[in-house]
This record gives C-alpha cells, structure tokens and sequence, in this order.
C-alpha cells in the first residue's frame, strides 16, 4: 500500500500533462478550422474542440480509451476490426519465438558453463548479434522463410512463413538475455558447494541437475521477464517492415498509413497491455516455480 | 558437393584448432576471430554448393564485392540514419533522463511512484510510437531522432534512478560531516557511484537507438538512410545490397557499443567489474 499513492499520482501526473498536450496539439486545427469558416472560438469552446476531433494529432486519454474498448469488445473477436484479433496473431509467434529464444539461451548458456571453446567463440558473437539492429535484418528474415518455409510445411504445422519469421525475429531479439541470464545462473554456485558434490562422487550430469540447475532458477525467472517483452517488441518489429496485414504492429502501420490516430493509438495500448500481461504471468510462474522448490531460492 | 565439403571440413579444423587455442591458453582474440571465419566459410560453402540463388541469399563474397563498389551510397545512408538521427536521438534522450532521474531524485515520493511505472513503460513496445512520431515531426532525421529519445529515455532513466539510491547512508554521512551542500554530495558521491549503473542504461540504449532510427524510417523518410536503402532493396530484390547495409549496422552497432564501453571504463575505473 506504501507504493500505491506514489504510483498512483504518477500516473495521475502523466494523464494530466497528457491532457493539456492534447489541447495544445490540437488547437491549431481547430482555430485553423473556425478562421476558414470566418468564426471566433473562445478558449474554453476551443477546449471543448479538441477533446472530440476525429483525427486529432494527440488523441486526449479518454478517446485512446474509447478506441480501445470499441477495438476489444464492438466486434466478434474473429472480425479484422478486432483488436483481440490483432493481438491473437500478435501473441502466437510471440510465444513462439519467446520458447525457440529460450531454449536456444538454455542450449547455449549449458554449452557455455561446460565447455571454455563455447565460452570463448560463441560468446563475444551473441553479444555482437544484440548490436546488429534487428529491424535491419527483418525484411531478410522474410524473404529467407518465405523460400525455405514452403512445401507441405505450412500446412503440416498451421503457421504461414509470415508467422515463422517473425517468430524467428522474436527469438533473435529473447534468447540473448536467457543466455546471459543462464550463463550466470548456471556459474552462481561457489567452489565449496561444488567442492561439496565432488566428494559425493557425483557425476557432470548430477551436479547440473541438483546443484547448478537449481542454483540458476532466480536468475532464469529474472531473465524471462526480459525476454517476454523482447519477444513481443520482436514480433511487432516483424511486423512493420514487412507488409503484413494481420498482427497489432500492422494495425499500427496501417492506422499511420490512412491517417487514423485512433487506430494507432489504440493498437498501441493493446500491445502494452498485452506486454503487461504476459510479465505478469511470467511472475506467476516464478512464484510458483518458488514455492514447488521450497520457497526459498 | 565439393563446395560444401570443403566448408564443412573448414569448419571441423577451424573448431579443433580453437579447441587447441583455448588449451593453449592464448585465444581471447583468436578464438572469435576463428569461429567468425568459419560460419562466414560455412554460408559461403552452402550457398555455392546447393545453388541458392542470389534473390534469396547471396554468399558474403557478393556482399563483400557490392560493399567495395558502393562506398558512397553507403557512407550517405550511415550518415543520414546513425549520425543524424540516433546520435542525435540517443545524445538528446540519455540526457534528458540523466536530468530528470536527478530532480526526482529530491522528491522521494516522486521516486518511489516513478521506478514501477519506468520499469512497465521500458518493457512496452515503444517502437509503436514511431508512426506516431513520424507524423509530428515530418519525413527528415528530427522525427528519427524522436523515436530513439522516446526508446532510450525509460531505461536510461530507471537506471539512473536506481543509480542515485545506490550510495551508502555511511558515504552520505560523510559528506553531512564535511559540511557538503546538496550539490557537492551530487557531483562527488552520488553521480560518480552512480555511474556503473547509468552507463549499464546508456549500453542497453546504443541497440535501441539504432532500431528506432532504422524502424522509424519505414513510415517515411528521404530518399536516403539505411531503414529507407534496405525495404526499397527489398523491394527490387537486391539483396545483396540489403546486406550490405545490414553489415554496416552491424560494425556501426558494435562500434557504437564499443565507443560507450570505453568511455565507461574511463569513468568507472574504480569499479570491481572493470579491474
């Protein structure tokens, strides 16, 4: 509860100055507007004005909200006006390239702890990879799956090439913090405690399951979190650049293209929700991982 | 065949000799360098091998030969998009959170409301804003600079926040002791020591600025800039052009987080992570 007021009157802070740019963004069209038609506004019809315009340049928070619950609710959820739509599309190769990203980290973060030659080649390459802006690589990433994901694949899996590459760009974007987050995790275990195993007599494969793999949960949950919302920042991305039509990035791009703020505005609130969300239920899972694991990792 | 056995055994040696290396103890550069080589061998060897044609994937000899003949082009477009408008963006953007984390920073109420709603606003997809963005402030760099302040500023500044929390009670007691203004112990404790974190912030932001200054350039941008060159190469299926412009982001990405890098291990020399 300690926290609750000071978050609450930041938002409060936020709505308020979202608010009066509203007003300032908006007023030149409506004073442009009533000098065309030879009329005066005074200030407060002026504010009036702008909080109602149908393309405005700053929708006022009350409109975004109005789209967005016109977007999830005014239309069934198969229609392609529908956000929840959108967000379906959005949301499958979200996860879908969040578990390729983290099983990749997994596999390459495991390699890593075991082996130096890992360490030492593939590593200082992932980091390099992060540098590469992937939006530079996605339109690429498009073509090569619309080549290679062809034949009977498609239909055997139910996914088109579309939905694979920008899964592929979400895992591009999620298994980096998974492998540094792993990395570390699995490497968390001090000398005495492995000192310890040692003296058990146990094997590799039995100091990774009941020491290293442990010792590395909080720091896997921890990175999770990071990766989800990469992975969703990577589908939107996929999105862009690349002419789709289905999907909350489209729906962005499509709302800048027939110059409807609305829409825009309101595909972009669904996206935060959905990021919203999905932390959340990473956050779950953590706590129950925790409390499986005798809550006290 | 010959082409991708021959890859495939260049990979086998060059994976053995770095095996070696690693032994031998000496290969903190030689080992990338080597597994580098390989994977570019390796894409070269499959695409020769099996044929793939140039409008899929060119081989990196192709790419290397379009990089050499287009310089200029190039050199244009990495000015248009990394030094006008992320630079520009992230320079703008970094320190404009630098400053806000520092006036809230005398408001711990402020703070406290700040850092969970800093810490949701960086996990959202900013990027989505650059449609946005590019509507205000027109086709040319400015708007390209606004959409890498908007992605940079929430993790630059709940890194600076945390940053400025970070000093001890016992450190700031300190300074009550020698007599210390608020500024004073601003400028000689809590800045510096919350310099590792800041620049943590300001690492994470290189990669943003330069996705949001290439994204913003698909929703509009004058006929030059590399997020322009890359979907219209797309487009006439050059690609090895597209390449070539992916390779330059990626030096310019690297040497980007290089450059903060450095300037990190200036400023932080007294940090355990850099002795």
């Amino acid at each position: 509860m300690t926290r609750a007021l000071p978050v609450l009157t930041v938002i409060g802070l936020i709505v308020v100055i979202w608010y009066a740019a509203s007003v300032w963004m908006n007023a030149p069209w409506v004073y442009d507007q009533a000098a065309r038609a030879g009329e005066s506004v005074t200030f407060s019809q002026m504010v009036v004005e702008t909080q109602s315009q149908s393309r405005p340049v700053l929708p006022p928070p009350h409109q975004v909200g109005t789209a967005l619950w016109q977007g999830l609710t005014g239309q069934a959820i198969t229609s392609k006006r529908s956000l929840v739509y959108h967000g379906w599309v959005t949301l499958q190769s979200t996860l879908m390239g969040f578990v390729l990203g983290v099983v990749v980290g997994t596999a390459l973060a495991v390699a890593i702890v075991h082996a130096r030659v890992m360490d030492q080649s593939v590593m200082p390459w992932a980091v390099i990879s992060q540098t590469i802006p992937i939006v530079a690589l996605a339109p690429m990433i498009v073509v090569l799956s619309n080549s290679f994901w062809s034949g009977s694949l498609p239909q055997a899996t139910g996914m088109d090439s579309r939905t694979v590459a920008k899964a592929i760009i979400s895992a591009y974007l999620s298994f980096f913090p998974v492998l540094v987050g792993m990395t570390k995790g699995l490497r968390s275990p001090d000398a005495m405690q492995l000192d310890l195993l040692r003296t058990y007599g146990a094997s590799n494969g039995q100091t990774f399951r009941k020491l290293r793999l442990p010792a590395a949960m909080p720091y896997f949950f921890a990175s999770l979190k990071v990766a989800i919302a990469a992975s969703l920042i990577g589908a939107i991305v996929g999105e862009l650049p690349t002419g789709a039509i289905q999907g909350l990035g489209a729906r962005m791009l499509i709302g800048s293209q027939f110059g409807e703020p609305l829409i825009m505005w309101s595909a972009l609130f669904a996206a935060a929700i959905m990021a919203g969300f999905l932390i959340l239920i990473v956050g779950l899972a953590e706590r129950f991982a925790k409390a499986r694991m005798g809550g006290i990792a | 065949m010959i082409w991708i056995g021959g890859a495939l055994t260049f990979w086998v040696v060059a994976w053995l000799a770095n095996v070696a290396l690693v032994r031998a103890g000496l290969g903190r550069f030689l080992v990338p360098l080597l597994f580098g080589i390989a994977l570019l061998v390796l894409w070269e060897g499959f695409v020769r091998g099996l044929n793939v044609s140039a409008v899929i994937l060119p081989p990196p000899s192709a790419i290397w030969a379009k990089i050499v003949t287009s310089l200029p082009t190039l050199w244009g477009d990495f000015v248009q998009t990394i030094l006008r408008g992320a630079v520009s963006g992230y320079l703008i953007g970094c320190s404009a959170a630098v400053l806000t984390a520092v006036l809230i920073d005398r408001s711990p109420f402020l703070q406290k409301g700040l850092l969970p709603v800093g810490n949701f606003v960086a996990a959202l997809p900013i990027i989505g804003l650059a449609p946005i963005l590019v509507a205000w402030f027109g086709f040319d760099w400015q708007s390209k600079a606004a959409v890498v302040v908007a992605m940079v500023f929430f993790p630059v500044l709940i890194n600076a926040v945390a940053g400025l929390a970070d000093s001890q009670a016992m450190q700031r007691d300190l300074m009550r002791t020698y007599g210390a203004s608020y500024w004073q112990t601003l400028f000689k404790l809590r800045l510096p020591s919350a310099m590792p974190f800041i620049f943590n912030g300001l690492k994470i932001a290189t990669t943003l600025a330069l996705i949001g200054a290439i994204v913003a350039e698909f929703f509009g941008s004058p006929i030059q800039g590399m997020g322009f060159r890359i979907s219209t190469s797309v487009g006439q299926l050059a690609l090895d052009m597209v390449w070539a412009e992916i390779a330059v982001a990626a030096l310019a990405g690297s040497l980007f987080y290089g450059a903060v890098s450095m300037i990190e291990r200036g400023v932080t020399f007294w940090h355990p992570s850099q002795r």
